[in-house]
């Protein structure tokens, strides 16, 4: 196995100490709440979408280092995206953390590449996609919950 | 910082020479030796028990209670022996009251599907909030059957019953009180002697889970007078896919069965079945026979060892790991109850227990991160999840070093 500080990137601390973003949005046009049962984590992501943007996003909850940098980091990279772009951003997370060879390059995602080291740790993947699953379900269907199961 | 007193290790317990006797302990994870603080999840197999269980599908598979054949013959012979080990290792009066079951989780529901047919709405099964989802969710689906109520007698901060709310739970209506004899979150061995005492003053039978007792202590259910226990063998150093239901025979005689099939009948035919007796009447379809004679050869693994020397070792192991692991900057323990199995449940500040299940992990300290299959427990602490590192007698007091160094760099990692 690798070594810890690929998962435990200071990139990944940083935004597990400081998350940005972490507030409630009372204008949300969707708040999902996303859930891992395995681990207890629990998350609510709010979107604002405005003509097919995404104008706000931010997320409360509770949850491992890496679901909450991972949540963060979204936010952070989600905001001002069209909603096109935004699912795309999702496939490519979902690629990276879940492929064994994935066709996505980690540098071209910025900082959602530190992410990548979150591969070799099968049990940790779903805390790394927790916030991603929920964002894809807060734009694409009316459902007001996601479980990772 | 106080003094904490290492436990020496002592002529009575040799845990080096048992250790041998568990194959699975001597390996290297990430580059460490293994150290197993999961033995609340599962516990290992000693050689004896793989053997046991190898030499039976090289030698003696067959199907049990079918055939005339050798292999039937002695299949049969060793099934039905494991089931008196089982019988003689609880001091039940009698193996017709041992019901193999796949585990704690089926023999629970047995009792609920089985015994819970007697009852009617508005009748009432008294749990406890410390209960392992197995002793609760088989009794809410009772409840949406029957409509059977429940009743939950609560804990204590210190993580223990609250007894003196018992009393207060019993009424006309009360038909049975299912509880854990040892917490699987907490550690907590509660007093069921004296609960089985109240409830049988009310004329109410008790079921205890046994799943995290018996393999930390003597279990005599006569003594404890109860009238049923659970326990899985995997738990108990044997296989998994095998468990026990001890059943009181008066009790076991009149629930109607649980599941339909072979080997639970005396004749069938399209008009009317008649029903074999105990305990086959509540082992419809081939068992587990292999699972039955690891447990069997468990068990006489166990019958071996000193007892009093295994739990005095444990209680040290448990309290030199109790006073390292509170030693800790921004740790707490969940569960301080004055009686306690070896197993120390804990949060960390700004460590979320699965960063930690993955920082152990790579110093080769196996642990549990999660509710544990105890949720309600994990409402009361209003956290989300714990760690949990649960001992079994072949643990050392190196391992709880390791495990508390490793604690420490966690917090200088993640906070
Ligand atoms: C207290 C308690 N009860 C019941 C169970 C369920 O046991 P099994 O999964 O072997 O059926 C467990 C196991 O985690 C337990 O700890």
């Amino acid at each position: 196995m690798s070594e810890l500080n690929d998962l435990y990137q200071e990139l990944i601390l940083d935004h597990k100490r400081h998350p940005r973003n972490f507030r409630d949005m009372p204008d949300a046009t969707r708040a999902v709440d996303g859930h891992n049962p395995l681990c207890g984590d629990q998350l609510r992501l709010f979107v604002k979408v405005v003509g097919g943007r995404v104008e706000d996003v931010s997320f409360i909850g509770v949850g491992c280092a890496i679901s909450m940098a991972s949540a963060s980091m979204l936010t952070e990279t989600v905001k001002g995206r069209t909603v096109d772009e935004a699912q795309r951003l999702f496939a490519d997370v979902h690629d990276l953390l879940t492929n064994d060879h994935p066709h996505t390059d980690p540098a071209e995602l910025g900082n959602l590449g530190a992410l990548a080291g979150v591969h070799e740790y099968p049990m940790r993947v779903k805390c790394a996609t927790l916030s991603w699953h929920t964002l894809d379900t807060a734009l694409t269907s009316d459902e007001d919950s996601v479980t990772t199961e | 910082m106080n003094a904490i007193v290492k436990p020496r290790s002592d002529a009575d317990w040799d845990v080096a020479r048992v250790r041998r006797d568990f194959p699975i302990l001597d390996q290297e994870v990430h580059g460490h030796p293994l150290a197993y603080l999961d033995n609340a999840a599962t516990t290992q197999k000693p050689q004896s028990v793989i053997e046991a269980m190898d030499r039976y599908y090289r030698r003696d598979n067959a199907n049990v209670h079918r055939g005339v054949h050798a292999l039937a013959e002695r299949a049969t012979t060793d099934f039905e022996a494991a089931r008196e080990s089982v019988r003689r290792f609880i001091n039940a009066p009698s193996a017709r009251e041992i019901v193999f079951v796949r585990g704690t989780t089926e023999a629970i529901n047995l009792v609920a599907s089985s015994f819970g047919q007697g009852l009617r709405e508005g009748d009432e099964v008294i749990i406890t909030a410390m209960e392992h989802h197995a002793n609760i969710v088989p009794w809410q689906l009772l409840r949406e059957r029957t409509g059977v109520v429940l009743r939950v007698l609560p804990i204590t901060p210190a993580g223990e019953l609250d007894l003196e709310a018992l009393p207060g739970l019993f009424s006309a209506r009360t038909r049975l009180i299912a509880l854990t004899h040892v917490s699987n979150a907490l550690g907590t061995i509660n007093p069921v002697r004296q609960v089985v005492a109240m409830a049988h003053e009310h004329g109410v039978p008790v079921l205890l889970d046994g799943a995290q007792a018996m393999p930390h202590m003597r279990v005599d259910v006569q003594a404890l007078d109860c009238d049923f226990y659970a326990f899985s063998g995997h738990k108990l150093f044997g296989p998994t896919g095998i468990g026990v239901l001890y059943g009181r025979e008066s009790l076991l005689q009149a629930m109607p069965p649980y599941q339909g099939g072979g080997e639970m009948i005396r004749t069938v035919s399209f008009e009317k079945t008649t029903f074999a007796g105990l305990p086959h009447r509540f082992e419809a379809g081939t068992p587990d026979i292999a699972g039955a004679i690891g447990l069997g050869r468990a068990i006489e693994y166990l019958e071996k060892l000193d007892w009093s020397a295994v739990m005095a070792y444990e209680h040290r192991l448990l309290e030199y790991a109790t006073d390292r692991l509170k030693d800790i900057p921004g740790l707490r323990v969940i569960g301080e109850a004055r009686d306690k199995v070896a197993l120390v449940s804990f949060v960390m500040d700004d460590v979320h227990p699965h960063d930690m299940g993955t920082i152990l992990d790579h110093r080769g300290l196996a642990v549990r991160a999660g509710h544990h299959c105890a949720m309600p427990v994990m409402t009361f602490y209003q956290v989300p999840a714990t760690s949990r590192a649960s001992m079994a007698f072949y643990n050392t007091v190196e391992e709880v070093d390791r495990l508390a160094a490793a604690l420490r760099h966690a917090r200088e990692l993640l906070a």
